[in-house]
């Protein structure tokens, strides 16, 4: 009737598991127990997939770029948004000793409208074709394609849109659309993929940028990315473009400094995190009420067993110990489900959204941990009730 | 299992014992300079009526209670004043059977019989499966061992607790109205094996009962009324 487990539980207790006897003799309320753990590990593995996934495509723009410093305006938080830094500050750059290499870009929005008339909307990035601004190979050899005037390169991770549209354009069939007034041609795809505002990368030529935004000064891009020397020492380097930029409208950020930043605002002053860590919070409630609930009523239901127990002269850490074991159990065997259905839930998600959210190795361990303790601070908060028993009302 | 348990020695001795229910103005005296010993390997009866105090003085002897004033001695231990620790400790001297059988329902008879055995810990446990079978075959449930309460009509269940109580070997055991859930014969089987037990192994019972059909099988009989002992 209980399996194998029985015996292996006694083994490893030293008794008998009375807390796994109790929790399979009422199959329906292990069946609802369990399903209510399994709930609140798929809502938290869901909410921390969700600000994962928020982390991780704040980072993938930062990780297609070749270079070793950003330097952004100071009142930018994030890598679509700031004013365009003054024209000298790249000159200003090259100056100081140790610096290879400085390479402005811009960054716009754009309405990419399709065919049924719905619209994407596209972060836009305008490089200088001949500076060798990204590292990702897909863009590295495409780049200097782009110094042909109205072309582009298109994010083919963009949400949304059929994907022979790609297929057709790394084929060799340019597509063409019109945004801000100009026809624009695609000629090659790389991959990023859409965040949780923009649905998509666009890379044009800084020309064909300021051709699509005439409003924006030629020299004045958002983003100076810089290059060190061989041999150059970063921190010494990145002290003197501090000395040399003034802070009023400048900052200087190595490349994982200035995606850490970003991540950082994003998930803590910008509602979309601050709501994925509160899920994250609503899942760790649920699943402590939940067990809390399924613990104190078998202590309940149990009240005159354990009243003779302790007639018969077992202490309380007995007690203790059968709510502790009751809690491993519906911990371990809630996580099981629950992880299996989040990883179901993550793909399809993934498949939907084009959100970068998976599964860390990490993470299951840390859900684990956290539902371990959860279900202890619940069999804890039940251990209370077992005050009521006593043998002397047996009588 | 000390020296001091040859028979004729004495198992529980009160002296003077007085004990209330209730606080301040609804402070009521339920048991009034009660003086009882009972030796080792006796049965022993006691009678009276509903709120006499027969149970009060059974759960103060067996540890359920705290004494207040008096004296009881259980097997040469004083409880007036023992810590919590120690009528734990205690309590695992006594099998108790109760007036219901208070089997655990998630756990086959035989397991039943096991917590028994377990309170006294790893120095049992290794042949517990013999002595839990051993002692549900006395009870006559040779062929039920492994039913879950459930399973068991309510004499045998009432004979599975009356095993779970004695698998231990305890010197002294306290009874309420344990034939109460039983037919006539089975009854007169389970107080015949307290006797038995009294005689060979100098196990002592104290047993609360208000049937007639076993007082011819007490050493004893003592009568309680309005808090006070009239006869033993």
């Amino acid at each position: 009737m209980t399996g194998p487990l029985t015996p292996m539980l006694t083994a490893l207790l030293g008794r008998l598991p009375i807390g796994w006897l109790q929790l399979v003799h009422n199959k329906g309320r292990l069946a609802a127990a369990l399903s209510g753990v399994a709930f609140a590990n798929v809502l938290i593995f869901m909410q921390l997939g969700f600000l994962g996934a928020l982390v991780e495509s704040i980072r993938l723009p930062y990780t297609v770029l070749n270079g070793d410093v950003l330097i952004s305006a100071s009142d930018a938080n994030t890598l679509f948004d700031g004013s365009p830094l003054p024209r000298n500050r790249l000159y200003q750059a090259l100056g100081v000793e140790g610096v290879a290499s400085a390479t402005g870009f811009y960054y716009g929005r754009i309405d990419w409208k399709q065919p049924d008339g719905t619209i994407r909307i596209m972060d836009l990035f305008g490089i200088d074709p001949t500076s060798a601004p990204f590292s990702d190979p897909l863009l590295a050899r495409q780049a200097e394609s782009l110094m042909l005037p109205d072309t582009a390169l298109m994010d083919s991770k963009t949400r949304n849109v059929p994907g022979d549209l790609f297929a057709g354009i790394e084929a060799g069939t340019p597509y063409r659309f019109e945004t801000r007034g100009r026809e624009i041609t695609v000629t090659g795809t790389f991959e990023i993929g859409g965040g949780f505002s923009a649905d998509g990368y666009l890379v044009v030529s800084d020309q064909t940028f300021l051709r699509l935004f005439p409003a924006r000064l030629p020299g004045a891009p958002n983003y100076v990315l810089v290059r060190l020397a061989p041999g150059a020492d970063p921190a010494a380097v990145l002290a003197d473009l501090r000395a040399a930029l003034p802070a009023s409208d400048s900052a200087v950020w190595t490349l994982d400094e200035a995606a850490a930043r970003d991540q950082r605002f994003q998930t803590t002053q910008k509602p979309v995190g601050i709501v994925f860590g509160f899920g994250v919070v609503i899942g760790v409630l649920v699943g402590v009420i939940i067990v809390y609930q399924v613990l104190s009523t078998d202590v309940a239901d149990h009240i005159r067993e354990y009243a003779t127990f302790k007639a018969m002269g077992y202490p309380q850490r007995f007690f203790l110990g059968i709510v502790f074991e009751e809690a491993f159990i519906l911990a371990l065997f809630g996580f099981v489900p629950g992880v299996l259905v989040a990883l179901g839930l993550y793909a399809a998600v993934a498949a939907g959204t084009g959100l970068p959210i998976f599964m860390p190795a990490g993470r299951p361990v840390l859900v684990f941990l956290g539902t371990l303790a959860m279900c202890a601070l619940s069999g804890a908060i039940a251990t209370r009730r077992l005050a009521r028993a006593n043998p002397a009302e047996l009588f | 299992m000390g020296s001091d348990m040859a028979s004729g020695s004495v198992a529980i001795a009160v002296r003077g014992l007085d004990h209330w229910f209730g606080t301040g103005e609804a402070r009521k005296q339920v048991l009034f300079d009660i003086d009882l010993e009972i030796r080792h390997g006796e049965l022993v009866v006691l009678m009276g009526a509903s709120g006499s105090g027969k149970t009060t003085l059974l759960t103060l002897i067996g540890c359920l209670r705290r004494v207040e004033a008096g004296s009881v001695v259980l097997l040469g231990r004083e409880l007036n004043g023992a810590s919590e620790d120690d009528l734990v400790a205690c309590r695992r001297d006594l099998g108790f059977i109760f007036q219901a059988h208070n089997l655990h329902e998630s756990l086959t008879a035989l397991q039943n019989v096991r917590m028994g055995l377990a309170v006294h810990g790893d120095r049992v446990a290794g042949d517990w499966r013999e002595a839990s079978r051993h002692v549900l075959g006395l009870v006559g449930l040779s062929e039920r061992v492994d039913y879950l309460p459930g399973n068991l009509s309510g004499g045998q269940k009432q004979r599975v607790a009356v095993a779970r109580a004695l698998v231990g070997n305890p010197p002294v055991v306290l009874a309420d109205e344990p034939t109460a859930a039983l037919d006539r014969d089975s009854g007169l089987a389970v107080v015949e094996m307290l006797r038995r037990l009294g005689r060979e192994r100098g196990t002592t019972t104290l047993m609360v009962t208000h049937d007639n059909r076993i007082l011819d099988l007490a050493d004893r009989i003592v009568r309680m009324e309005d808090g006070r002992i009239v006869e033993g």
